[in-house]
């Protein structure tokens, strides 16, 4: 299914977050993430369906004044 | 007890020791600074340990290269061994920030949040309504939250009465290094509440500027740009960190009222040829 990944389509085939985090690599990395606009927090992402036309957001820490 | 940036040794009644505190941590310095746009992290480093900034504000992006950057970025500031303020630059709704706000917590583990509602695209003025909207969410939800807001009093007043311990009033817009440019506004909003915690936050370009801001009562300032951007980052950290202190010493030292008149400093009686 297509979704969008920080404004970029992406294809991907796990329907799950965490699964979907997995696949696109971000298995053991240190982000954060909104599905939609609204937080999921780490804990809540094996619970966390996310179906065709999401919009994930995955940030990571950057300098910032 | 010596000053570390100065190394001034205090006077006996030791009134520097006084440092507020900001939501119950005491902090080892007034200085506060940003991590944004040095030339490298090796120049970034060196400007915090010139500083002795005892804050590193922070912030959350879109990751691209799948966590390198971020965690390169992350390791660098955790060996600063500062504490570490994440901000919701460039926020411009309610939502976005208290999703912003969820998503630092939990990268940074920390409930300190330099909250930014952005009203205008031009003078990155805060949006009032949405700062305070956001602060209360955010305040009830646990955070510990550093608004960045103007001098005005009433906001003010809302922001505390929202559950904000620490208010940052602008010196000036962001990034323009103009230094404080209400300073009635500023002294005001001092001398209203008193026993808040205050931090200048944004539009410092010079020391000059920091000292300004000590000597007018408040507790810490944060700057980014002012040194960032310099042609000697860590030099010019250096200097902030002196005229952070410099400000609050003078502060603390109660400073003569201006007046418009002249009045002699050196003694008139006895001077020669006086009739």
């Amino acid at each position: 299914m297509k979704i969008l990944v920080n404004a970029e389509t992406k294809d991907v085939s796990a329907h799950v977050l965490s699964d979907i985090l997995v696949e696109l690599g971000y298995g053991d990395v240190k982000i954060a993430t909104a599905l939609n606009e609204a937080f999921v927090a780490k804990m809540a992402r094996t619970q966390t369906n996310v179906v065709a036309g999401d919009r994930l957001e995955i940030v990571t820490p950057r300098q910032g004044g | 007890m010596w000053l570390r940036a100065t190394g001034l040794k205090l006077s006996p009644q030791g009134r520097v020791a006084e440092m507020r505190q900001f939501y119950g941590t005491t902090l080892s310095s007034r200085l506060m600074l940003g991590t944004a746009q040095y030339p490298s992290p090796a120049i970034l480093s060196d400007a915090f340990w010139r500083s002795d900034a005892s804050v590193a504000t922070v912030s959350v992006r879109r990751e691209a290269g799948r966590g390198g950057e971020g965690q390169d970025f992350w390791d660098l500031i955790a060996a600063l061994g500062v504490k570490v303020l994440p901000n919701t630059a460039g926020c411009h709704s309610v939502r976005e920030a208290v999703t912003t706000a969820h998503m630092a917590r939990e990268l940074f583990d920390t409930t300190w949040i330099k909250l930014e509602v952005i009203g205008h695209s031009d003078t990155l003025q805060p949006d009032p309504f949405g700062l305070v909207e956001a602060a209360r969410i955010l305040c009830d939800d646990g955070f510990e939250v550093f608004p960045y807001t103007t001098e005005d009093l009433v906001l003010a007043d809302r922001l505390l009465e929202a559950g904000c311990q620490v208010l940052m009033p602008w010196g000036a817009p962001i990034g323009t290094g103009l230094g404080l440019n209400n300073i009635y506004g500023l002294r005001s909003l001092r001398a209203h509440f008193p026993d808040v915690a205050m931090v200048i936050d944004a539009g410092l370009g010079l020391p000059s500027h920091a000292a300004m801001a000590m000597e007018l009562g408040y507790d810490a300032v944060l700057l980014n740009t002012a040194v960032s951007k310099a042609g000697d980052p860590a030099q010019m950290a250096k200097a902030f960190a002196c005229a952070v202190e410099a400000g609050f010493l003078a502060h603390q030292a109660d400073p003569m009222p201006a007046r418009d008149m002249a009045a002699p400093s050196t003694p008139v009686i006895g001077k020669a040829f006086l009739e």
